[in-house]
């Protein structure tokens, strides 16, 4: 079980400018390679830009598309996420990110919680995908649980990966960096959140978590990188610095894995048939309260 | 460490002025990018927020790429001028003097002699705005903006007058935090501690004109709008209820000046309302 090299493309995605940013991603997958990394990770939207508004129709991609197939071959010995506007063939825009290995799309992760608060109106412009779950890279003979942004501030997320056998979390965000009150930790509220979630969800599930975040700006938000990966005992084995746009690379070790699950049996002693019992109860008693309360005379 | 500062900085009110440095660095240097820009204008009138604007735009393009330029009328103040050309001199950017009280008085001279200084600090912050604007087409940069959130939310600015410009990376700052930011990047010391001024008449200051201090303000604004508190959660907070009210009154007074100005929805695709695009569609989206 030897490491695993692992690019981290902290890249600032021009806004709607799909060719620019296509050829950005051309040219960090070859340098990863050059690297001898084994996976590179792209960014949420890294290859269209991320308040695109309107714009989504224009840059949308089906998941046959040959630019995202071109960008599968030139990666070569090496697997490779990227995240864009996905089209379904019944029109509908997904925010998704796709698994590229041995020259083909092998899966593709559609965002399943988009955000409509705060800073964030991604429901008006995108549909919400419907599945969450991991993938088997042959390659890198690892199983995968990809999940993009605000998928990873649902419990629910990290868990289903994980019980679906992923050994290695890998979130791609587009975060925006706010609150610079001073306690927090570099400077950002924003950072302070992920720190914490990405490690507990390590911790949580015994996985490796890698997360990557853009940088740059769009319109009046600045993105603030901060890509990291954690172990599958909370410990941080890789930071990258915050705003700064690079290609960062660290590894994650197999045999650190097998470790901690051995030490630390939390998988294994997971119960999903009580969570599902409970889960059917508590929608059914949900669903039965919203009838009654719709059948009373208001 | 730097010296204790001579203003209030509420605690819960202070930042990480790194993290705020380089945020706004980066907007900076992307606005210009996406605009196809590389430089940009300000009036620099001598207070704080034009001076760490004009701090802050030297640090993210270089200080060359930063045009001031000084736009007293005969009435304003000798040392503010003197303050901002002590920021011209430090940042070793380029300048320019424009008065303007000929502009303004061959206007108010022709039967408005009753003007209010109200109306008269309008015209001149709408004067500014103009030979800004006039400026960015020979200098060939955009306007950049110095209005703080202390001043946006309580509507004390001009509208199309000094809220006018093409970006701003303080507009999310309060005054405090404008002044914790001045410090951190070495605004000269007179200009941090001189009482902020709009500088509409000879010795106004603006916490006499409007009756608090930018502190008190900028604790009950920050419970307010930020940390969503209720009128009466700030007031048990321990904030006087006439003032409090007083500034929730402000805040709803002056939504419209925060605003675009609505467009009467007729056709089928309206800007701002069902038609959505960053501000700068790149060439690839539109051929």
């Amino acid at each position: 079980m030897a490491p695993i090299r692992v690019a981290l493309a902290q890249i600032a995605p021009r806004l709607g400018a799909l060719d620019d940013n296509l050829e950005r991603h051309h040219a960090l997958i070859g340098e990863a390679c050059a690297l001898e990394a084994n996976l590179a990770v792209f960014p949420e939207l890294g290859l269209t830009g991320y308040l695109l508004q309107d714009l989504n129709a224009e840059v949308a991609m089906r998941r046959d598309d040959p630019r995202l197939l071109g960008l599968a071959r030139a990666a070569e010995g090496m697997s490779v996420i990227v995240s864009f506007v996905e089209e379904s063939s019944d029109h509908k825009l997904f925010i998704s990110a796709a698994l590229l290995e041995a020259g083909a799309v092998r899966h593709v992760h559609r965002k399943v919680f988009l955000p409509t608060y705060g800073l964030f109106d991604e429901r008006r412009f995108f549909a919400p995908g419907s599945t969450i779950r991991a993938v088997s890279s042959e390659r890198l003979d690892l199983r995968l649980g990809i999940s993009i942004c605000e998928d990873s501030w649902h419990l629910a997320t990290p868990q289903l990966l994980a019980l679906d056998g992923a050994q290695v979390l890998i979130n791609v965000s587009s975060s925006p960096g706010r609150d610079v009150a001073a306690i927090n930790e570099l400077g950002l509220g924003t950072a302070e959140s992920w720190r914490s979630l990405n490690r507990t969800y390590a911790q949580l599930t015994t996985s490796y978590v890698i997360f990557v975040n853009r940088v740059g700006v769009d319109e009046s938000i600045t993105f603030w990188g901060g890509s990291e990966v954690v172990a599958p005992d909370g410990d941080s084995v890789f930071r990258a610095p915050t705003h700064d746009e690079g290609l960062y690379v660290t590894h994650i070790d197999p045999a650190r894995l097998r470790r901690e699950r051995i030490a630390s049996p939390l998988l294994r002693d997971e119960r999903p048939e009580v969570v599902m019992r409970q889960l059917d109860q508590i929608i059914g008693e949900r669903l039965e309260r919203n009838a009654r309360s719709a059948r009373r005379p208001s | 460490m730097t010296a204790a500062p001579a203003f209030e900085l509420p605690e819960e009110l202070a930042i990480d002025t790194d993290a705020a440095r380089r945020i706004s660095a980066e907007f900076i240097r992307a606005q210009l990018d996406q605009a196809g820009f590389d430089k940009v204008l300000l009036g620099l009138s001598g207070g704080i927020d034009s001076a760490l604007v004009a701090y802050l735009a030297a640090e993210a393009i270089g200080p060359e790429h930063v045009l001031a330029i000084l736009m007293p009328y005969r009435t304003s103040s000798p040392s503010s001028r003197g303050d901002a050309e002590e920021v011209v001199r430090r940042l070793g950017c380029p300048s320019e003097l424009v008065d303007i009280s000929a502009i303004v008085d061959a206007y108010f001279e022709d039967g408005r002699e009753g003007a209010t200084p109200l109306r008269r600090g309008n015209f001149m912050a709408r004067v500014r705005m103009m030979v800004l604007y006039d400026h960015s087409v020979t200098w060939g940069g955009l306007v950049i903006g110095t209005g703080n959130k202390t001043e946006a939310l309580i509507g004390y600015s001009t509208l199309w007058g000094d809220s006018a410009s093409a970006f701003n990376p303080v507009g999310d700052l309060y005054k405090s935090q404008i002044r914790q930011l001045s410090v951190a990047m070495g605004v000269p010391e007179a200009i941090i501690d001189k009482a902020p001024s709009a500088d509409l008449w000879p010795g106004q200051t603006d916490e006499e004109e409007v009756g608090f201090t930018y502190a008190e303000v900028d604790r009950i604004l920050f419970r307010l709008v930020d940390r969503r508190l209720s009128l009466d959660e700030v007031v048990a907070d321990g904030f006087e209820r006439e003032l409090v009210d007083r500034v929730d009154r402000m805040i709803a007074g002056s939504e419209f000046k925060r605003q675009v100005p609505p467009i009467a929805k007729i056709g089928p695709r309206t800007a701002g309302i069902d038609y959505l695009y960053p501000r700068r569609r790149p060439r690839s989206a539109r051929d």
